[in-house]
C-alpha cells in the first residue's frame, strides 16, 4: 500500500514486505509448552505483504497494537533480522540485495531510536564516548574534529557538553537519556530516523520536550522519520501520513488529517473510539471492539479484522481485501469502508467464539 | 464528613536514604465515597504511588508513616501487618501495572484466585473453586472453566489484568485502587478494562482509586481529581470543573500536564508547550512553592513562601499564589 505524495523520488520505498516466524516445539510464547522440541510448530505471519513511500522531509506515522508488526517492521527495514521476502529501497539502494560493507554504508544515513533509552545506551560508557561511537565507527573526521562534533551534538539536543559529556547512562533522567540517544542517532547526519515508541516511556512534560526535539531536528536537518508508536494522538502530533496497522498488514494508509477526521477503516474508528479524552462525560470511551487481536500464527482468512469487525460478512472471510485509493492519497484494505452504508447481514463473519479468545488451543494449531 | 468510606488526613510518607530524609508523601488529605471514583495523576516521583501503598501497609519497614487514613471510620495508619490483613481483601484491594509480575507463572490462574479466596474465607476448596469462576464469570471472561486451568502465560496481558482484578475482587472490597492498572495496555483493552471497572464499580457499590500519570484517563473515568506533584497535592476539583470546555484549570502544573499531552485535534507538527527542568529532589528542604522552579508565572512570593491548599471555590481546592485565569495560563 503506498501514496505519493509529490512527484520526487522517495527517500525510503517498502514493497510487500514479509516477515515470517517459524515456531519450535519446546516454550512457545503465549502458550506454554508444546509439541515435541525443536519439531515446527507454526508460522508466526509478522508481516504479510507490507508496502508504503516515506518521501524526503516526510514523517511517516504507524500505529498499531501489540502484535500488529509495528516493530518487526521497523527491525525489517533495517535488516535485522532481514525480511523472508520484499524490498526495502533506500536512497535508490536495494537494502535487502546488499550485504557487508554495502549494507554498512548505505545504512549510515538510516539512524534508531528505540524504547528504552537506558537500555540502548552502554552503562559503562560516558554520554561522550557514546556520542562519538558512530563517528569512529565510520571513520569521521580525527580526534579534535569528533570532539568538536560531539558538542555540537549535545548542544543540539539540549544537554550542556560540560556538564552532561562526562556522566553516565545511569546518572542521567530518563529524558536525557533518549537525548543522549537522538545526539548519537543524528551523529552521521542521517536522512531518515526510525523511532520505535521513542517517547512512550517518559513522563509526559518530558514526552512534550521531547516531541519538540524531532521537530526541531525536522525543520534544521531535513530529517525524514518513521515513527512507530501505540498512541494514536502522538503519531496524529508528529505525523504528515499515518499507516494503521493490524496482526502485520495496513488497514489503512493516507494524510494524518484525513485518517483522524474521516477513518474509512473500522478499525481505524475502532482506535479512536478508545482514546480517552480531556472532555469529560459525553466524551467518555466507548470499547467499540470487544476482545484481543486473534493469535499471528493463525491469522483469520480473507480480512484480518473481520473476527473482531461489526461490519463484517462472508465476503471478509472469503477475500482479503486488496488497498484501494479512495481519496487522494488516502488508502484502505477494507470491503465495506466507512464510506459506505454497513453491509446487509453484518456480523456474520464474526464467530462468538473468535471474538472472544486471543490464543487458540492446542487442538487447533495443530490441526 | 461521616460518608467518607476512606477519609485520608495529613498523611506523610518518609524515607531514610544516606543520612537524608526523602519525603515522598508531604501532608495528603483527602476522601472518598462510596461508589465515586477519584483518580491521583501525577508525574513519576510525585507520590502518588507510595501515598496509596502507605494505606494498604505495603510499603517496607523503613518507611516512616504518619498522619490518618480512615477506613470506614477504622485507622488504617500504625496497623500491624496481622491487623491490616484483615482489612486487605475484605475492606481494600490494589491492582498493580504488570500482571505478569503480580501473577505467580508456575501456577494456575484458578489455583491462585482460589487460594486467595481461602485466605481470606473458611470455605472448602471446591466451594471456593466454584466461586472463583464466578469471578472469572464477573470479569467477563470467555470460557471461564477452561481459563480456570490456564497458566498466565497463556493469557494475553488484557486477560491477566482481568484476572488480577478478580483477584482484587474476591472478596468484595469496598475500596478498590488501581495504580496504573492499564496503562501497560493496548487502547482498546484498556477502553475494555476501565469500562469493565466502572461496571463492576457500579455493581458492588465500590469506591474506586485510580493511580495514573493519565489525565484523559482522569477526565474520562474519574468523578474526582487530584493532582500531585512533589509529595503534595497543588489541585483537587470535580472532573466535570477542571476539564473540557469552560474547564476551570487553576494550577499552572495541571494546566502544563494538559497542554503537553497530544491531541488528535491538534495539526500535525504543532509545537507542544513546554515547561523545562525537572520534579525537585524531595530530599532537599525547600522555600516557596515545589513548582516554582519551572513555572512560567513564577514571582518572588512563590519562590519565597509556599501556598497553602485551600478551597478557592466550591469544591475546588488549589495551591498557588498566581492561579490561572479561566483555566488558561496568563
Amino acid at each position: 500500500m503506498s501514496a505519493q505524495t509529490s512527484g520526487s523520488e522517495p527517500l525510503l520505498s517498502v514493497r510487500d514486505l514479509v516477515q515470517e516466524f517459524v515456531v519450535r516445539g519446546g516454550t512457545v510464547p503465549g502458550r506454554g509448552i508444546q509439541g515435541t522440541p525443536g519439531v515446527k510448530q507454526g508460522v508466526v505471519h509478522a508481516l504479510s505483504g507490507v508496502s508504503f513511500d516515506v518521501m524526503p522531509g516526510e514523517t511517516l506515522g504507524i500505529v498499531g497494537e501489540t502484535g500488529s508488526g509495528k516493530s518487526t517492521l521497523a527491525r525489517a527495514v533495517l535488516q535485522a533480522p532481514r525480511p523472508k521476502s520484499g524490498s526495502v529501497v533506500f536512497r535508490g539502494a536495494d537494502l535487502t540485495k546488499l550485504r557487508g560493507g554495502r549494507l554498512l554504508q548505505a545504512r549510515r544515513h538510516m539512524q534508531f531510536v528505540w524504547q528504552d533509552p537506558f537500555g540502548s545506551l552502554d552503562p559503562k560508557w560516558k554520554v561522550r564516548s557514546i556520542v562519538e561511537e558512530p563517528l569512529i565507527a565510520y571513520r569521521e573526521g580525527d580526534r579534535a574534529a569528533r570532539r568538536k562534533r560531539v558538542d555540537e551534538l549535545l548542544d543540539l539536543v539540549g544537554l550542556d557538553p560540560e556538564r552532561y559529556g562526562k556522566r553516565h547512562p545511569r546518572e542521567l533522567s530518563g529524558g536525557q537519556a533518549q537525548r543522549v540517544a537522538i545526539a548519537r542517532a543524528v551523529a552521521l547526519n542521517p536522512s531518515l530516523l526510525i523511532c520505535d515508541e521513542a517517547v512512550s516511556s517518559l513522563d509526559v512534560l518530558i514526552q512534550a520536550q521531547v516531541l519538540n526535539l524531532f521537530e526541531r531536528l525536522r525543520r534544521d536537518l531535513g530529517l525524514s522519520y518513521l515513527f512507530i508508536a501505540h498512541d494514536l494522538a502522538l503519531v496524529k502530533q508528529v505525523s504528515d501520513r499515518v499507516g494503521v496497522m493490524y496482526l502485520g498488514k495496513f488497514c489503512e494508509l493516507g494524510p494524518g488529517e484525513l485518517v483522524y477526521k474521516q477513518p474509512l477503516h473500522p478499525y481505524t474508528r475502532a482506535l479512536l473510539d478508545s482514546i480517552p479524552s480531556t472532555e469529560p462525560g459525553a466524551a467518555r470511551a466507548t470499547a467499540t471492539i470487544k476482545g484481543e487481536p486473534p493469535s499471528p500464527i493463525d491469522p483469520p482468512s480473507g480480512c484480518r479484522f473481520r473476527t473482531r469487525c461489526p461490519r463484517a460478512t462472508e465476503k471478509c472471510a472469503a477475500e482479503v481485501p486488496q488497498p484501494r485509493e479512495l481519496a487522494s492519497g488516502h488508502l484502505v484494505a477494507c470491503h465495506f469502508p466507512l464510506t459506505e452504508p454497513a453491509p446487509a447481514g453484518a456480523g456474520s463473519g464474526m464467530s462468538s467464539e473468535a471474538t472472544t479468545r486471543s490464543v487458540p488451543t492446542t487442538a487447533e494449531v495443530q490441526g | 464528613m461521616s460518608e467518607a468510606l476512606l477519609e485520608v488526613r495529613d498523611l506523610r510518607v518518609a524515607f531514610a536514604a544516606g543520612g537524608r530524609e526523602i519525603r515522598a508523601v508531604d501532608g495528603v488529605s483527602y476522601q472518598v465515597e462510596a461508589g465515586r471514583t477519584l483518580a491521583i495523576i501525577g508525574e513519576s516521583g510525585s507520590g502518588k504511588t507510595v501515598g496509596c501503598r502507605a494505606i494498604m501497609g505495603l510499603l517496607p519497614d523503613t518507611a516512616r508513616i504518619s498522619g490518618s487514613a480512615q477506613l470506614r471510620g477504622t485507622e488504617m495508619i500504625g496497623l500491624t501487618d496481622g491487623q491490616l490483613r484483615k482489612h486487605r481483601g475484605q475492606d481494600m484491594a490494589m491492582v498493580f501495572q504488570d500482571p505478569a509480575r503480580s501473577l505467580n507463572p508456575t501456577m494456575r490462574v484458578g489455583t491462585q484466585i482460589t487460594e486467595a479466596i481461602r485466605t481470606h474465607r473458611k470455605v472448602s476448596k471446591s466451594e471456593a473453586g466454584a466461586q472463583a469462576i464466578e469471578l472469572l464469570r464477573l470479569v467477563r471472561i470467555p470460557a471461564a472453566e477452561r481459563r480456570f486451568h490456564e497458566y498466565p502465560h497463556q493469557l494475553s496481558g488484557g486477560m491477566r489484568q482481568r484476572i488480577m482484578i478478580a483477584m482484587a475482587l474476591a472478596c468484595r472490597p469496598r475500596l478498590l485502587i488501581a495504580d496504573e492498572a492499564t496503562t501497560a495496555l493496548d487502547v482498546t483493552t484498556q477502553a475494555q478494562i476501565m469500562e469493565l471497572l466502572l461496571e463492576l464499580q457500579a455493581e458492588l457499590g465500590m469506591a474506586l482509586i485510580l493511580i495514573s500519570h493519565d489525565l484523559g484517563l482522569a477526565a474520562s473515568y474519574a468523578d474526582e481529581v487530584v493532582v500531585m506533584y512533589a509529595g503534595k497535592i497543588v489541585e483537587q476539583a470535580p472532573a466535570s470543573r477542571l476539564f473540557g470546555t469552560g474547564g476551570t484549570v487553576k494550577m499552572r502544573y495541571t494546566r502544563a500536564l494538559l497542554d503537553a499531552i497530544p491531541h488528535i485535534e491538534r495539526p500535525a507538527h504543532a509545537e507542544l508547550p513546554v515547561v523545562g527542568g525537572r520534579p525537585p529532589d524531595l530530599s532537599v528542604l525547600r522555600a516557596g512553592c515545589s513548582f516554582a522552579p519551572r513555572c512560567p508565572a513564577a514571582a518572588d512570593d512563590c519562590k519565597e513562601k509556599e501556598p497553602a491548599l485551600a478551597e478557592h471555590a466550591a469544591g475546588h481546592r488549589w495551591a498557588c499564589w498566581h492561579p490561572c485565569e479561566n483555566g488558561v495560563s496568563a
